[in-house]
């Protein structure tokens, strides 16, 4: 009765018409979450991945943090997914009988091949060698923590230790495509939706593949401009720049594919067009027009242009830099709500607006929402403790 | 005309056997089930639009027959009001169940013409529910309906979203998805849907497209009829007639 | 085989036996330890199917009804209420067939009720009998003049707008409001009891409507045309609608 009394004074919001079981918005901020996180996982690996494929030798600094960045947000990428389930404890139904046909389906399968076979594979034989080092060192609950991830094992010779470099090569290969099949997946799970022209399209996985990496690669410069000097370390500029420097053509890469989308639905301007007209110029505007194109794309790459124009100093230059991937986190964000979101806010009778008034508790509110976005960070700062991505001499050295 | 007789027939089994027996509907409808073949129907509905008055029986009885929450915010079936006025603009509404809206809000003189239109679940051909189900809990049975298993539905709702009718809902408190079955508990028993049983003006048909002579075969012959998005091609089994081009 | 784990470091035989072990406990859980109606799709959908067939029915059908009542449908064979099933007034009765003593299914009494249907709107087919509940007859059941099981108007309907209204009201704010309806249709008496087959007349001639409208009518005081110019093709009807206000 509570929820009916909800949908009564949400019913006195609606524009024009919905069918009447829209009242009920069905994927919530939990869902604008999910795509956000997997996003950060699989741009923060392409970061990592610049190091070991392509030998950007200055982005070295970055690559054990973004590894460990990608597999912080990856243990929780499946919480929010489960959270917003009407019947969580039914979730294992997934594994027993995927549907083939369902996109969504492939999501534990998708998953699981990206955390096995990429993410941990490829940080332990990154991290084997000091694994056994480190676990030699250390005494207590920590020696043995360390012992068993390196899986007991002792060898450290030349040999071995060229074995897991090239491993590392090998794995990372493979990860960039799994990386992309990872987020272009989440995008074709929206994107293959026909009933919905919001979503309906082939661009969509390409979209959020680079929005993923946009925000991937702009929260790991984020985390190395805060972690580093946290742990006294001193911040490398010649690796920063270069990082701001793959974020900028990043952006311009995502700008353009979006801009070329909507373009794209202006000129088809199919049955469609003026419900999402009305969508994105009054309950989408400030989020689309504001937050995501002004705010977190034209103003960051603004600035970009102008420190890669004018050589800044270094002081302002940083600053600038976390602004930046301040105001870029704040746009991708903003673009994960406007499609899950605004997907949801125009009526499929293409006749009328809803509204989405998002919970403060609740299972699929506000604080639980803000609480997954937390707990990355949370196991981020234990990984960092136990898999240090800095070595004392790096730290000292630089 | 041979299966109404039929209908007929097995209801008065059904009844009589009911109420001489003592025995319950449920223990009948176990007897029955065995001698129920699906392969052997495949239902469709039709909808006359002409004949459509809007008073919201078949709401009602849906509700009932279906258990479907008692708030006007979730149906297995529902009817909108299509105004068009002399200057080209459309609104919509879902008719009240407590039919007060029903009132003439416009002057009648700006208005060009106006209908009512049924719908419900227009269990697909092509179903995009079932294609996006991530556990196979929703799926076609050999007669055409569209069913879900309650038992093994997650509430992810991805089924929701693909609906491109907003014909399914997730239940309140089964926190499973919802949706018009054609009543296939009545079905099975030799019964009509619910919504077709209490129209008043037979606005709406029911039938099995695998036999010959039907009321559906003869609506199907006599109209010219038409299907909701089906740009989609998602294949509809609930045939309209007399449809206006504004119906979306 | 054992050559090739010789030639692999010692850190990769690790990572291929965690992977073979967790490969076999995956394996084997699945296989032997699962049963099969949770991993089978079939037998799954087999049990949603008969489960769903199991629900209880809450509308007996029609059919339920005359095994007992036989009065009633006799009276209602025949009058304009005959496709109307028992149960759109009386509501869901498969307890009361279930239990005929103790469960009696309710009978819509107050005037609301036939509202529903009857209430003037717009929207509804032209022809349909509706009326306003404010004018007609206020207060008063409307049993107490119409046999819901044969609802007849207790006096044959004076003028057209019984069930005609949505026209009757867009003529009276018309400059035709003086003019009777039989002036322009012949209406057979038989259309009072069959509306559907027998269906008055239009007027079929160019000059019925230029008795006031050619210019050479005498009439003082209304919009004239050259008739003999004037869309000589069309019966005058084709183009305008004589019944809203200035025509269209």
């Amino acid at each position: 009765m509570e929820t009916a009394q909800n949908f009564m004074e949400l019913s006195k919001q609606v524009v024009g018409f919905i069918y009447p079981n829209e009242i009920d918005i069905q994927w919530s901020i939990l869902i604008v979450v999910y795509p956000y996180i997997t996003g950060l996982v699989a741009g923060a690996f392409i970061l990592a991945s610049l190091v070991k494929v392509f030998n950007v030798k200055e982005l070295q600094p970055t690559y054990r943090l973004a590894m460990l960045t990608a597999l912080a947000f990856m243990l929780i990428a499946p919480l929010p997914l489960q959270l917003h389930l009407g019947r969580p404890e039914r979730s294992y139904e997934m594994f027993m009988t995927p549907n083939l046909t369902s996109a969504m389906a492939m999501f534990g399968f998708v998953y699981l091949w990206y955390l096995m076979l990429v993410l941990l594979l490829e940080i332990y034989f990154e991290y084997r060698r000091d694994m056994i080092v480190w676990s030699s060192e250390s005494t207590g609950l920590k020696k043995w923590v360390l012992k068993i991830l390196s899986l007991f094992s002792t060898d450290i010779s030349e040999k071995a230790v060229a074995f897991d470099k090239k491993t590392v090569k090998i794995i990372t290969i493979i990860g960039i495509p799994s990386a992309f099949l990872l987020h272009g997946y989440v995008g074709f799970i929206f994107g293959s939706i026909k009933a919905n022209p919001w979503w309906s399209s082939v661009m969509m996985p390409v979209v959020f593949l680079f929005s993923a990496i946009v925000s991937g690669i702009a929260m790991v410069m984020l985390l190395y401009m805060i972690i580093k000097p946290l742990l006294g370390g001193k911040i490398d500029m010649k690796c920063l720049d270069k990082v701001a420097s793959f974020l900028f053509y990043a952006v311009i890469v995502d700008f353009s594919i979006e801009v070329l989308d909507f373009i794209h639905r202006l000129y088809e301007s199919e049955e469609s067009i003026k419900i999402l007209s009305q969508l994105v110029t009054t309950k989408l505007f400030i989020s689309l027009v504001v937050l995501q194109i002004l705010m977190g794309m034209l103003l960051p790459l603004a600035v970009m242009a102008v420190i890669k124009v004018f050589k800044l100093q270094e002081e302002v230059r940083k600053l600038l830099y976390f602004v930046c991937g301040l105001l870029i986190q704040l746009g991708i964000f903003s673009t994960r709500w406007n499609v899950v979101i605004g997907g949801q806010l125009f009526s499929k009778s293409f006749r009328g607006l809803t509204t989405y008034k998002m919970e403060l508790m609740g299972m699929e509110g506000f604080l639980v929402a803000l609480a997954l976005l937390i707990l990355p960070f949370v196991i981020l700062s234990i990984l960092i403790k136990l898999l240090p991505p800095w070595k004392k001499e790096e730290l000292a050295g630089s | 005309m041979e299966r109404r007789d039929f209908l007929k027939h097995l209801c008065w089994v059904i009844t009589s056997g009911g109420i001489l027996g003592g025995l319950s509907a449920d223990a009948w409808a176990k007897m029955l089930n065995k001698d129920y073949d699906t392969t052997k129907h495949y239902y469709g509905m039709g909808i006359d639009i002409d004949k459509c008055i809007g008073c919201g029986r078949c709401m009602q009885a849906c509700k009932t027959e279906n258990d479907v929450p008692a708030v006007p915010f979730y149906f297995r079936t529902w009817v909108e009001r299509y105004v068009i006025r002399t200057d080209r603009t459309v609104s919509v509404n879902t008719i009240n169940m407590e039919s007060d809206e029903l009132g003439d809000v416009l002057a009648e003189k700006d208005v060009l013409r106006s209908f009512f239109v049924p719908k419900l679940c227009n269990q697909c051909d092509h179903p995009p529910c079932v294609q996006v189900c991530p556990v196979g809990a929703t799926f076609k049975t050999d007669d055409g309906v569209i069913l879900v298993d309650s038992k093994r539905c997650i509430g992810c709702r991805y089924c929701i979203q693909a609906c491109p009718y907003g014909a399914r809902y997730l239940h309140p408190k089964t926190r499973v998805a919802d949706k018009c079955t054609f009543c296939y508990h009545r079905l099975v028993r030799g019964l009509l849907p619910v919504c077709v049983e209490v129209c008043p003006k037979q606005a709406r048909i029911f039938g099995d497209m695998k036999s010959i002579a039907s009321p559906l075969g003869r609506f199907t012959r006599m109209n010219k009829i038409h299907v909701l998005k089906p740009s989609l091609n998602t294949d509809p089994k609930v045939y309209y007639a007399n449809l206006d081009g504004e119906v979306n | 085989m054992k050559d090739f784990f010789k030639k692999l470091p010692e850190q990769a035989v690790r990572v291929v036996v965690v992977f073979l072990v967790l490969a076999v406990v995956v394996f084997v859980i699945r296989q032997f330890i699962i049963p099969p109606e949770m991993k089978e799709p079939a037998l799954q959908r087999a049990s949603s199917e008969e489960r769903e067939a199991a629900k209880e029915i809450h509308y007996a059908g029609a059919q339920s009804c005359v095994q007992c009542h036989d009065k009633e449908p006799e009276i209602k064979k025949s009058g304009y209420h005959r496709d109307l099933a028992c149960e759109s007034c009386h509501g869901a009765a498969q307890k009361h067939v279930d239990n005929p003593t103790d469960v009696k299914p309710t009978s819509p009494k107050k005037r609301d009720y036939c509202a529903y249907c009857h209430k003037y709107n717009f929207s509804r087919p032209t022809g349909f009998p509706q009326i306003n509940p404010d004018m007609h007859n206020p207060r008063k059941p409307c049993i107490s003049c119409h046999n819901p099981h044969n609802p007849k108007p207790p006096t044959t309907p004076r003028s057209c707008n019984a069930c005609h209204a949505q026209i009757e009201r867009a003529k009276a704010a018309s400059y035709h409001a003086l003019i009777t309806c039989t002036v322009c249709h012949t209406a057979p008496e038989k259309h009072k009891i069959s509306p559907r087959t027998v269906i008055p007349t239009k007027p079929d001639k160019r000059e019925f409507c230029g008795k006031c409208h050619d210019k050479a009518s005498p009439r003082k005081g209304v919009p004239t045309v050259d008739m003999a110019t004037h869309g000589e093709k069309y019966v005058c009807w084709q183009c305008h609608y004589p019944h809203t206000l200035g025509g269209i």
